[in-house]
């Protein structure tokens, strides 16, 4: 994109880049409402396909949170959402607009699944932290591809990045079937084990809860420090106005590659998590679309860490009940996604939707 | 690789394959010509191009004409069209957002009605597609016959469709009225052009067409429908569109390039080329990437383009 439209595209949402807690109340005010309007239009439409919404929302509920082990599967989902979530924000707010978390999240996960399975001798810890830090690696050259395109090409990073998702799907898919395939997995599309050792500890035995969620509660921290680091200021002012930035003597494109490498990193490590954590090799539904919904998940959390916190809680209940609601009511899962698509919208509209109502 | 395939009619073949690849993606670009014409960047194209495969394809399963299938796309796209204009016009949200939106709502909704209407089935339910038509004297030139004119109905009138966006566009007060609204709104209000209506009757144009474009794919070409068919068509369409620099003739050819590289794709396929058919899949979106980069330096970006505008707040 031309310089100038790249300043003033966001003009949407720069106005409300810093939070002061109260502003953070209206945007949770907000936000809530626009989650139950959502609920509301996905249950018209089960009511209208002869469908009873309340009995499919009781199924959602309970597939949330019935027991402590629906429990512990919600903190489970909301784990590679918290990251991706985080990592979106920071390029939401400095004005790129990278959706390519999902192909960020498979080149992670293929980075460290390559590393688990080719890198020989290390002690188990260290193996697990370099496996770590080559998922951060993937996910980083990936979306700096089109964080160089855009710095210094103005190439549309929303085209580019969509185009490397489709492009991560299928190296995926590639590799399973050719490079990475588990020799002995009678021709399953999927890479060998990880050597067990390599495993994530569990937090709460006989649960799929694991470290990786304390990972992503460190990257909500991570993120904290970040918004009041020399860095995350100097973000902030590129994404309020690159005219501004460039004005008071900043690099811009150094700053939106440095707020992308960042991003990247962070989703990769999802994707890390993913297999270390639950899935212990290379599968193609690896990321499961979580990278669109943790897009979805730092909007509706104001793109303020702690908000994203409460919103990505709120979705892996929606994902793990979503499952159970499409099991037990028959009622498909893509109503999470129709959800998730009006939650977006309805976010964006706010200002002009609620504004007499709670201002 | 198996060189000896490589005939002229095998060739020909390749071509009328890039046309016909083309075509949904031109009538989506077609509409976001229009769309960002009038300075509103609808990322929204791919969502609303499932919505129009899905409507589409029921509309034509149960009335049993793909006319009606296509009249019911093109309604289905023209409200998500105005659904796109509430939000980045009135209530003046971010574009990029507002068009993520409405992809992951189409996504999610087009595989939801699917579901809803036909249940979980063995064998998908099926439509007959439209013919294709060798054109009187033209389909009998040699080579150029095959390649340009033995289509079916949708290809052609999206040919001709081109040609109307032409003349609406540069031959019209209309698309006078577009173009200035996109350019300088405020001199546009000031000439007494309703801003909001332009703009929300270019959204609805823009998505009528991606509906249409969306519903190629099941009444011209498959005859079924899936989740997530178009499979980043509706962002290739954008980056053609940038490619036109918002032109419907240039945007013909951008279409071109992008059908000819998923046209040669499944040459290559074909061909039994040494290449797995996984990574010459990735072919056409490596194609819009680059160029996408090629083009983009040169662009110039309708002047009031992707900033929402209210009166009196300059």
């Amino acid at each position: 994109m031309s310089t100038t439209t790249a300043d003033t595209a966001g003009t949407g949402t720069a106005e409300r880049a810093p939070l002061p807690w109260r502003t953070l109340w209206d945007n949770v005010v907000q936000a809530a409402l626009s989650l139950v309007l959502a609920l509301v239009v996905g249950g018209a439409l089960l009511l209208v396909s002869g469908r009873d919404p309340i009995a499919a929302y009781r199924s959602l509920y309970y597939g949330a949170f019935g027991t402590t082990d629906r429990f512990t599967e919600t903190l489970v989902k909301a784990t590679p959402l918290l990251l991706v979530a985080v990592s979106v924000s920071i390029c939401f707010r400095a004005q790129v607009w990278n959706i390519g978390a999902e192909g960020q999240m498979i080149l992670g996960a293929i980075f460290s699944t390559w590393v688990a399975l080719h890198v020989k001798g290390l002690p188990p810890l260290l193996h697990l932290v370099l496996a770590f830090l080559a998922g951060a690696l993937g996910g980083l050259l990936w979306s700096l591809i089109a964080g160089v395109l855009k710095a210094y090409l103005q190439a549309n990073e929303v085209i580019t990045t969509s185009m490397l998702n489709y492009i991560a799907v299928y190296l995926l898919a590639y590799l399973v079937r050719g490079p990475m395939m588990d020799p002995q997995g009678f021709n399953f599309p999927q890479s060998p084990l990880i050597p067990e050792e390599l495993e994530l500890p569990r937090l709460i035995a006989r649960t799929r809860l694991n470290v990786a969620f304390l990972v992503a509660l460190a990257a909500v921290l991570l993120a904290l420090v970040f918004w009041r680091s020399t860095w995350g200021r100097r973000t902030e002012i590129v994404g309020a106005s690159r005219r501004v930035a460039a004005h008071v003597g900043l690099n811009v494109p150094r700053t939106i590659l440095l707020a992308t490498a960042l991003s990247g990193a962070l989703t990769g490590i999802a994707g890390w998590g993913e297999i270390f954590g639950l899935h212990f090799r290379l599968i193609e539904e690896i990321t499961r679309g979580f990278g669109t919904l943790g897009i979805v998940v730092a909007l509706l959390g104001g793109l303020n860490p702690i908000g994203m916190t409460i919103a990505a809680f709120f979705f892996a209940a929606l994902v793990v009940g979503g499952n159970a609601m499409e099991r037990n009511a028959n009622v498909p899962f893509a109503l999470v996604d129709v959800i998730q698509g009006c939650v977006i919208l309805l976010v964006l509209s706010r200002a002009y939707l609620f504004k007499r109502s709670s201002s | 690789m198996n060189w000896d395939l490589i005939t002229v009619s095998f060739v020909v073949g390749v071509l009328a394959s890039a046309v016909r690849w083309a075509a949904p993606i031109l009538y989506a670009a077609l509409g976001e010509v229009f769309t960002e014409r009038a300075g509103i960047l609808n990322l929204g194209l791919e969502g609303i191009m499932l919505m129009g495969a899905l409507s589409g394809f029921i509309g034509a399963y149960n009335s049993g004409s793909l006319w009606i299938g296509l009249l019911l796309a093109a309604l289905v796209g023209m409200a998500m069209g105005l659904l796109m204009a509430f939000v980045s016009v009135t209530a003046r949200a971010n574009q990029v957002v507002a068009g993520l939106g409405i992809t992951i709502l189409g996504g999610g909704l087009s595989t939801l009605l699917f579901r809803l209407f036909f249940g979980l089935r063995t064998r998908p339910p099926t439509i007959k597609t439209f013919k294709v038509h060798s054109l009187p004297l033209l389909g009998d030139l040699p080579i150029v016959g095959e390649v340009l004119f033995e289509h079916n109905v949708m290809v052609y009138l999206v040919f001709i469709l081109v040609g109307v966006a032409w003349v609406v566009l540069y031959r019209t007060r209309f698309g006078l009225a577009l173009r200035a609204v996109g350019e300088r709104p405020e001199a546009a209000d000031t000439r007494g052009l309703n801003v909001t209506a332009l703009r929300y009757i270019s959204l609805m144009i823009g998505g009528a067409m991606a509906g249409l474009g969306g519903a190629y794919l099941p009444l011209a070409d498959l005859g079924i429908f899936w989740t997530q068919m178009t499979a980043g068509r509706g962002f290739i369409a954008v980056a053609v569109v940038v490619f036109s620099r918002w032109d419907p003739v240039r945007a013909l050819w951008g279409a071109l390039v992008f059908g000819g590289a998923a046209a040669l794709q499944t040459a290559l396929q074909t061909l039994r080329a040494p290449i797995d058919s996984e990574l010459l899949l990735m072919l056409p979106y490596i194609v819009t990437i680059i160029v996408l980069v090629g083009i983009s330096r040169r662009a110039e970006f309708p002047g009031a383009f992707a900033v929402p505008y209210s009166r009196g707040e300059k």
